[in-house]
């Protein structure tokens, strides 16, 4: 009989460097000055910054610094369903909103 | 009381993560509603937003990114049991939350002093909008600050745990929680950023 | 696997700790303890709430109107609906027998965070606490009705903040279970107890348990806003400052739809363990009902602007949520075709616990049924805000969860206590409670459709012998229900002994001692079939 069970031992046995989180965090300040400078060319770019840069940043972290790389599938469906779930009340709610 | 502690790192890294959804949707609830306003009055919230302080919001977000960069290696720190390390971590990231919620108050205090605040008599000669967006700021800031401070409340046992060993190369999953809580608090920010400093 | 004859434990009910009696019963990190902490307090409540139910019938029959004031009335409407949502079918099956049985049934010895457990208890019981101070507090008694719905929610003198602080609290409580049963379900199953070889009260605890986690923060939030409108004047939902009380609307159901859904969904995995014990059959199409309890989850949080639809909502959003509403009602139907399947065919032991379980799928029908109806845009509106819908929802809520509580709690009775009931004296009480709801809750749906509006004080003429039908009906049902309880109530203290497993179950927790010792299992089990295999187990003995 196959036990089902995970064993709770840990599944990442080799854990990353210093390297890596600092690469990514002069990355995430990168993306911050670019930010910056799209918001201050036109609104349109600051939108678009807001909408393609902002979830990138936040990504990053999730994925690098709150360690998602290195998790099973699990973990990832989690946040995939939050930000799912998100989205969908979302565009119901402008379902009334936009086409008012 | 019934003695069959297990340990269970896994499990208690999903109910971290758990919880860490119902902060998402938390803030997801008024992010929503943020959004709702700002389609019903985009001129308002442009105008709101270029009287925010775009350098002081872009200065905490340094500051917010770089403390979390210092938490997640003081976890690399543990596990590699460089205890001293991990302390000098640990407490940079203390001081830079604090550093955050200094700029924070002088920010929040600028705008009082500007007679910009909920209720305010020149609140109220403003358009709706900007009421609202003047609203939704200090909501949503505040609640983001009252995260920050919860956080470093955490954090700080989590110092006093690293130091005497209670966290340590075999058993560092609180340290790990503590860091996700603190990682949320900054990805909320990095929305912030957007959404009020460079709404204009 | 069904041998237990020499436990060396003794029973959860036995203090075996340090501390004794009440202090014991205040610090356990026990599950099964914590289940029973939870239900003695909120029969409490039930029984409250109930009273106020009792009392808001009479007013209508106008003679009493002398007693009770308008005023007063709109606090009574207020504070059952509070106290029967927030601190009964929310919080229900799932914390009572999702905390007792759910750990028992994958063969675990507690939940993945016990003290965690403990802790909600305590924010549940804070909440509750806080909204009965809110009554004799501030200005008095909240008037919103248990929406607080804004404007009105902002302006009113009453002590609004305190019972929404209240149920941001209680909200906190559910939260914390969600995250714990999640967890439970993914970590602690026993060896070889696969996804598909838990019992489906498992999965609907599961699904339940996402939505708690989902769902609830979208209303924390939106109740800490009414309370930074009230004290700071925010602005967001107050027109005068360009807010939107339709936000406030969207914001409130975006929670409290799927709250139904918290509500039933437990309900509908009691009912789902009950009918294949008394038919004696494998339930029909396993995955079916598995896969419906996660479809109602994640369909069911997409429909809450149904409650808005005469509020002035764009007609592509009308025509969404309508279509949406009519799509839910199809894993629920699929659940109730699964039950009748199963009882089709099978040697059905006809006991107290399948009673009300049929009763449960009848009621829950009419509930469903006139859901559907008000799902239908132009139904809707002739009916929205009347009777119809109180008598709607009183049929899902209490002829579903309410019937599906009753259901279990007699299902599981014996294995909680390890006492047994008298079987005559709950058929005795059955009889008042059926006839009662269906005067009570029928009649309101007569006189929704006739037109009377929900929440008023008065009515006119021509309403007034529905509103005697329904609060004669009302006199059967609690006289019904204070049969059920005190006959429990005595079993408790002066029942005979039961068996281990007096209905012939298969399920985990007929496997074990009743009352279930401290640690459920003296040795895990290993599982090696599905959760309802009526044939191997007679094969074995």
């Amino acid at each position: 009989m196959s036990v089902s069970i995970e064993h709770p031992a840990e599944a990442h046995t080799e854990h990353p460097g210093y390297a890596i989180f600092i690469k990514v965090w002069l990355v995430l300040l990168v993306l911050t000055g670019c930010l910056v400078g799209m918001s201050h060319v036109s609104q349109t770019y600051a939108v678009w910054g807001l909408l393609t840069l902002t979830p990138l940043k936040a990504g990053l972290v999730f994925y690098f610094f709150m360690h998602l790389k290195y998790e099973g599938p699990l973990f990832k469906v989690v946040v995939l369903v939050t930000l799912g779930t998100l989205l969908i009340f979302f565009a119901l709610l402008f379902s009334d909103v936009a086409f008012h | 009381m019934s003695g069959h502690v297990h340990r269970d790192d896994y499990g208690a890294r999903l109910g971290m993560w758990l919880f860490l959804v119902t902060e998402m949707v938390l803030f997801g609830g008024l992010f929503i509603a943020y959004s709702y306003m700002r389609y019903r009055y985009p001129a308002e919230f442009h105008h709101g937003g270029s009287e925010l302080n775009v350098t002081l919001g872009v200065t905490n977000t340094i500051v917010l990114l770089t403390s979390s960069l210092t938490v997640v290696l003081a976890i690399v720190a543990v596990q590699r049991a460089e205890r001293k390390r991990a302390l000098a971590f640990l407490s940079t990231t203390l001081a830079l939350g604090l550093i955050f919620l200094v700029i924070k108050s002088f920010e929040w205090g600028a705008k009082f002093h500007h007679g910009l605040y909920p209720n305010s008599p020149h609140l109220a000669t403003l358009p709706p909008g900007e009421q609202v967006f003047f609203g939704l700021y200090f909501t949503m800031t505040g609640l983001h600050g009252v995260h920050v401070i919860v956080g470093l409340g955490v954090l700080s046992v989590m110092l006093w745990w690293v130091a005497t060993g209670r966290v340590r190369q075999d058993r560092y999953i609180h340290l790990e929680n503590s860091g996700l809580y603190w990682h949320l608090v900054d990805v909320i920010w990095i929305f912030l950023l957007p959404l009020f400093y460079l709404a204009a | 696997m069904t041998t237990h004859a020499s436990t060396a434990q003794p029973s959860y009910l036995v203090d075996t700790g340090t501390r004794k009696g009440l202090l014991a019963w205040l610090t356990t990190t026990d599950h099964k303890r914590i289940a029973l902490l939870y239900l003695y307090a909120m029969s409490m409540f039930f029984l409250i709430a109930m009273g106020i139910g009792f009392v808001m019938r009479l007013v209508q029959l106008t003679s009493f109107q002398k007693l009770i004031t308008a005023q007063t009335y709109n606090a009574l409407f207020t504070v059952h609906g509070v106290i029967m949502i927030f601190l009964f079918v929310i919080p229900g099956l799932s914390a009572v027998f999702g905390n007792f049985f759910l750990p028992i049934l994958i063969g675990a010895k507690d939940v993945s965070f016990p003290r965690l457990n403990l802790a909600s208890w305590y924010f549940f019981m804070a909440g509750a606490i806080l909204a009965v101070l809110s009554l004799f507090t501030g200005g008095g008694a909240p008037d919103t009705g248990w929406s607080f719905y804004a404007p009105f929610s902002l302006k009113t003198g009453t002590n609004v903040s305190l019972a929404v602080f209240a149920a941001f609290v209680l909200g906190f409580s559910s939260m914390l279970t969600g995250i714990n049963f999640i967890t439970t379900i993914h970590r602690m199953r026993a060896p070889g107890m696969q996804w598909f070889r838990m019992p489906l009260f498992c999965w609907a605890v599961y699904s339940t348990a996402w939505i708690q986690i989902l769902a609830t923060p979208i209303v924390a939030i939106t109740l800490v806003l009414v309370i930074l409108e009230r004290f700071f004047g925010i602005g967001v939902f107050d027109p005068a400052k360009g807010g939107d009380p339709l936000l406030y609307q969207h914001l409130f159901w975006i929670y409290s739809h799927p709250a139904v859904y918290i509500m039933i969904l437990p309900a509908m995995g009691a009912i789902t363990e009950i009918i294949p014990t008394f038919a004696k059959r494998t339930i029909f199409g396993y995955k079916a009902i598995a896969f419906s309890s996660m479809a109602i989850a994640g369909v069911g949080s997409l429909v809450w602007a149904h409650h808005m639809f005469t509020s002035g909502m764009s007609g592509m959003a009308l025509m969404l949520f309508s279509l949406l509403t009519m799509v839910v009602a199809v894993p629920s139907a699929v659940k109730v075709f699964n039950w009748v399947g199963t009882l089709y065919k099978g040697s059905i032991d006809f006991q107290p616990p399948l009673l009300f379980a049929l009763t449960f799928i009848f009621l829950f029908c009419i509930g469903g049924l006139t859901g559907v109806m008000q799902g239908a845009l132009a139904v809707n509106v002739h009916i929205h805000d009347t009777y119809f819908i109180v008598g709607h929802f009183h049929y899902v809520m209490f002829g579903g969860t309410g019937m599906a509580f009753f259901a279990a709690l007699l299902y599981w009775f014996p294995k909680m206590w390890g006492k047994m009931y008298s079987k005559k004296a709950i058929y005795a009480s059955w009889f008042p409670i059926f006839i009662g709801f269906n005067m009570l809750y029928f009649g309101m749906l007569i006189l929704g459709l006739m037109g009377m509006p929900r929440r008023y004080y008065v009515h006119l003429p021509q309403f007034h012998t529905m509103h005697v039908v329904a609060t004669v009906g009302s006199w059967f049902l609690v006289l019904g229900l204070l049969m059920f309880f005190g006959t429990l109530l005595y079993a408790i203290l002066k029942g005979e002994k039961a068996e281990d497993n007096p209905w012939g179950g298969v399920t985990l927790e007929w496997t074990i001692p009743s009352p279930p010792p401290l640690e459920n299992f003296e040795t895990i089990p290993i599982v090696t079939h599905g959760p309802y295999e009526f044939g191997a187990q007679e094969g074995k003995s």
